[in-house]
């Protein structure tokens, strides 16, 4: 266990330095035009383009700059060049929104998934299934930040069911808080309640035709137990490997556009407003660090496939 | 004596037929698929309904113009600078923007970009996939160990974020690639990017089936037999996996739609003077409370055709999975 | 001496796509106290349904299930779902073809027949577990403190099915139904499987329903054989009368298939030729006419299941009331 453990690590370790490697070629390299101006941004002046140079040693050659732009990411030093506010500052500052977001939408995702996919996988073919096929594939056709416009014109402006937007701290109203992020978990989890509960579905009828879910009804345990003691069970192992992976990904960029539209100030936000201006250093601090969550997530998801599956943790071989 | 007539005729039945049949029988999948190729010849025939019902083009601003509303001059753009919204008429049928453009006109010619950016961007994945797949498939060792890095390097970002990356350092100064060179207006850029973005989700599972076509036997028979890789590739691996290919395809120009209009919004994507349904859900939202048409609309197109593309795909899925009958007797 | 299990014309059709697939078109067999009783035939000849239907594990809404299976004074086949239920496990079990795929890969073996138990008694799950322990040792499984804490996959084949039977066997049933229990074993285990059995069915008094094609492990257990085709039965007689005795062309043929090693070596196997007939459109007649080499105008019409030559315990379905391959000889 130790060895494998070791060998993730490790293996994780370069696949960020490869990363890092990547989002130095893309900011610094493919541009086309001059870098220090690029850099600068849209809104630049020669005082600042100057500087710019000096600061990423661009006279020097391609793996200092990179040394260079690594160390100012590590030692929290990086800039943004249009409003000189300190990346890692804003990135911190954040976190909390984003991972409130994220967390909350994860939490309702997962809960309505499993309902509805195992709801459809024992209700096959019946009305309720199709309802909820179609419920779901209508989800994971939206975009994700036109269903939130929508809900906010609907549902905040025009209903004024909700508060249009902003974000309240926990620590200053929890009861404000969840209610100003009511709308903004709604929106982040129907993409993934779609997907998720169609993965289940699939997953359990697979599943209701193993043998060993005909030995457990030869048993005479009920049909209930049968579904979630063996069916329900063993479907799951996927899809909680899955969901490690896409809230690794959520909390690392895929809350960009949900924080746009309802205004939290979390980490997506802070990289969507950089866009505009094409401030590039806080996009290539937010991608990293999107980049890295995913990595960490993904060597966690391959520990918890171990801990579900004990085939996996006992040395044989994972079934294709 | 066994008798003659014992001799049915068995009709064999090619997996093809089969899941064309299957296909057939499921007739919401069928009534989705119409549905997307009707979006996509509403988009093509926006010339004609530019020149003949609407009478003006995408990019003409007609702020100050006023037309017959019930009889009454309305104009185009009121005076506080509301637009126009939706309403029976030939021009104008689904209202104006701010500029006073007429949305249906511009729907159907962003239409076409969205749809010509994510079709062609399915189709650059689906290659660079398929390469990818069956290379590192077939030859396994370094080869596939050297691809699998890269694709798994490429996985790691965010999807968003990597096209935003991508979007925003290209959108600069354009590519330049040897002795090519692409402008950083293109719709090749999103293209490209959006394209490159997918090809771990569908280079991964091609790969693993072709680990596992690899060790059948008609593999083996096919190197005995003298056949070089690259006809064991096409002849051999390519059939078996080409059902896969097509679901998978019809999926990514779901997804691909779905990023483009994502990366427009933020203004990654598609820029000026294109327009696509994305960029038109980024205007549109400047207005959302006092035009909301502006941004309901082009949000609905979108929606449409991806779900056409869901459904219809998700029917391909099931008419071409073999598990698709019933266990009987062992 | 009055049958402990008694099918009688079961039929067990199977709505699909193309049609309803007759899987079993009319079995009956009785299973007295004490017997091993063998139901031998190819692939797709209705075995395992049969065997399934027995227990209701084939009830569906695609499934329609005619005739009975008497069981206790009650026709299983009408009896509502949950009181299905709480005769499976306690008064008839099962066990299955493939240990591997047979028992659930995420549970520990312990636990997975101290959950066979507590279905069906009051008892604790330490105290379930303990019974556990026992059943292992009673299988012949070494060391089964230890290994009632282990998973499925850490024990090889033969093993998995010991496991298999003593989780079976937990509530001390009346009734075993084994399908195809050695078919995934090699030659070695399978005797030992066959020899657990045997010694379970005499020491126990369990009566076992057997589903297997292989003639062999017939002839090491059975005490009555019943022969299906096309999901019926072809021939029903006591084991040595159905060696020594076949009356039915189908029987002649699988014993003729068999390789003797006290004859002189054939130069070929004798094989039944062509294929077993559809079970979508299963033909009216005797559905072996058309593989038959003694076929002759009657066999349009389908022959019924009867005790043809005097003996009332060897039923054969088929109009012949000679043997024509003593005149050939």
């Amino acid at each position: 266990m130790l060895r494998f453990a070791v060998r993730r690590t490790v293996g994780m370790v370069s696949v960020l330095f490869a990363i890092s490697v990547i989002v130095f070629l893309i900011f610094n390299v493919i541009p086309n035009s001059d870098p220090a101006a690029r850099i600068a941004g849209k809104n630049a002046n020669p005082a600042l383009i100057a500087r710019v140079r000096v600061d990423l040693g661009l006279d020097q050659s391609l793996p200092v700059q990179y040394l260079t732009m690594m160390k100012q990411i590590f030692t929290g030093q990086l800039t943004s060049y249009s409003s000189d506010q300190n990346v890692a500052q804003q990135i911190w500052k954040g976190l909390p929104v984003t991972l409130s977001l994220c967390i909350g939408a994860a939490l309702l995702w997962m809960a309505l998934a499993v309902w509805f996919g195992y709801l459809s996988a024992v209700r096959a073919g019946r009305f309720t299934d199709r309802a909820l096929t179609i419920l779901a594939l209508v989800g994971i056709s939206l975009p994700v930040f036109w269903l939130a416009a929508i809900l906010l014109y609907y549902l905040s402006f025009k209903a004024q069911l909700f508060p249009t937007g902003s974000y309240v701290p926990l620590t200053e109203n929890p009861v404000q808080w969840a209610y100003h992020l009511i709308l903004p978990w709604l929106t982040l989890a129907v993409l993934y309640v779609g997907f998720y509960s169609r993965v289940l579905r699939s997953n359990m009828l697979d599943a209701m035709n193993e043998d060993y879910v005909r030995t457990a009804r030869a048993k005479g345990i009920t049909e209930r137990q049968v579904r979630l003691r063996h069916v329900l069970r063993n479907s799951m192992i996927p899809v909680v490997t899955l969901f490690g992976l896409d809230f690794g990904a959520v909390v690392g960029g895929g809350a960009i556009l949900t924080e746009t539209v309802f205004n939290l100030n979390g980490v997506g936000l802070y990289a969507g407003q950089a866009i505009g201006k094409l401030d590039l250093p806080p996009l290539m601090a937010v991608t990293m660090f999107g980049a890295f969550f995913i990595v960490l997530f993904n060597g966690i998801v391959d520990i918890l496939y171990a801990v579900l599956d004990p085939r996996i943790r006992l040395g044989e071989a994972a079934p294709a | 004596m066994p008798t003659p007539d014992a001799e049915v005729a068995v009709e064999g039945r090619s997996p093809w037929r089969l899941a064309w049949l299957r296909l057939r029988r499921n007739k919401v999948a069928l009534a989705f698929g119409v549905l997307f190729v009707l979006i996509v010849l509403f988009c093509l025939a926006a010339p004609l309904w530019a020149d003949h019902v609407a009478h003006t083009g995408p990019n003409q601003n007609h702020i100050t113009d006023k037309i017959l509303v019930d009889g009454h001059p309305t104009s185009v753009v009121s005076a506080e600078g509301i637009p126009l919204g939706p309403g029976l008429r030939g021009g104008y049928l689904m209202g104006a923007d701010q500029n006073g453009r007429d949305v249906m006109v511009r729907l159907m010619y962003g239409g076409r970009t969205s749809i010509y950016i994510g079709v062609l961007a399915a189709v650059i994945t689906t290659a660079l996939a398929v390469i990818v797949g069956v290379l590192a498939g077939y030859y396994r060792g370094w080869i596939d160990t050297a691809l699998s890095r890269i694709l798994d390097v490429i996985w790691a970002f965010p999807v968003l974020l990597l096209g935003i990356a991508l979007g925003t350092t290209l959108a600069v100064g354009g590519l330049r690639l040897g002795g090519l060179q692409i402008s950083g207006d293109s719709l090749w850029i999103p293209i490209l990017i959006i394209g490159l973005v997918y090809v771990p989700y569908m280079a991964r599972p091609v790969r693993g089936e072709v680990l596992a076509l690899r060790e059948k036997e008609f593999v083996e028979a096919a190197v005995s037999q003298g056949k070089g890789p690259l006809r064991i590739m096409i002849s051999e691996l390519l059939p078996n996996i080409i059902s896969t290919i097509i679901v998978f395809f019809t999926l990514n120009i779901a997804n691909d739609m779905l990023l483009e209009s994502a990366l427009s919004f933020l203004g990654a994507g598609v820029r000026a003077p294109n327009a696509s349904w994305g960029t038109m859900i980024a205007d549109g939202y400047q207005t959302i409370y006092t035009a909301p048409h502006l941004t309901i609309v082009p949000g609905l197109m979108i929606v449409l055709t991806v779900l056409s593309l869901n459904v219809f795909g998700d029917g391909l899925r099931d008419a071409m999975d073999p598990r698709a009958t019933i266990r009987t007797e062992s | 001496m009055s049958p402990i299990l008694s099918v009688t014309d079961l039929r067990v059709g199977f709505a699909t796509d193309d049609g309803v697939v007759r899987a079993v078109d009319g079995v009956s067999f009785d299973l007295n106290p004490g017997e091993v009783v063998a139901i031998v035939g190819e692939s797709g000849c209705g075995k395992s349904v049969t065997a399934q239907t027995l227990m209701g594990l084939t009830r569906s809404p695609n499934t329609t299930i005619s005739g009975s299976v008497v069981f206790g004074g009650r026709d299983l086949t009408q009896l509502p779902d949950n009181e299905l239920r709480s005769l499976r496990g306690e008064h008839i079990a099962m066990i299955f073809q493939d240990p591997m795929t047979s028992l659930n890969p995420v549970y520990r073996v312990g636990d997975q027949i101290a959950e066979m138990i507590r279905a069906h008694r009051q008892v604790s799950k330490k105290d379930a577990v303990a019974r556990a322990v026992e059943l292992l040792r009673s299988v012949g499984i070494p060391n089964p403190e230890r290994r009632v804490r282990d998973y499925p996959h850490e024990f090889s084949g033969g093993m998995r099915q010991r496991v298999m039977i003593a989780m079976a066997l937990a509530l001390e049933p009346e009734v075993l139904i084994a399908d195809e229990p050695t078919t995934a074993l090699d030659v070695t285990i399978q005797a030992q499987i066959l020899g657990l059995l045997r010694t379970l069915n005499r020491e126990k008094n369990v009566s076992v329903v057997l589903i297997t094609h292989d003639l062999g492990v017939v002839a090491e257990i059975a005490d009555k054989v019943v022969v299906m085709y096309a999901g019926q039965v072809v021939e029903e007689a006591p084991l040595e009368a159905l060696f020594y005795q076949p009356r039915h062309p189908y029987t002649w043929g699988l014993l003729g298939s068999i390789p003797r090693p006290d004859e002189a070596r054939p130069d070929r196997l004798t094989q039944i030729p062509g294929q077993p007939p559809s079970l979508l459109d299963p033909p009216t007649g005797c559905r072996f006419a058309a593989r038959c080499e003694y076929a002759f105008d009657d066999c349009t019409r389908l022959p019924p299941l009867r005790a043809r030559r005097g003996d009332a315990g060897h039923l054969d379905r088929c109009w012949l009331t000679t043997d024509p391959r003593a005149a050939n000889q």
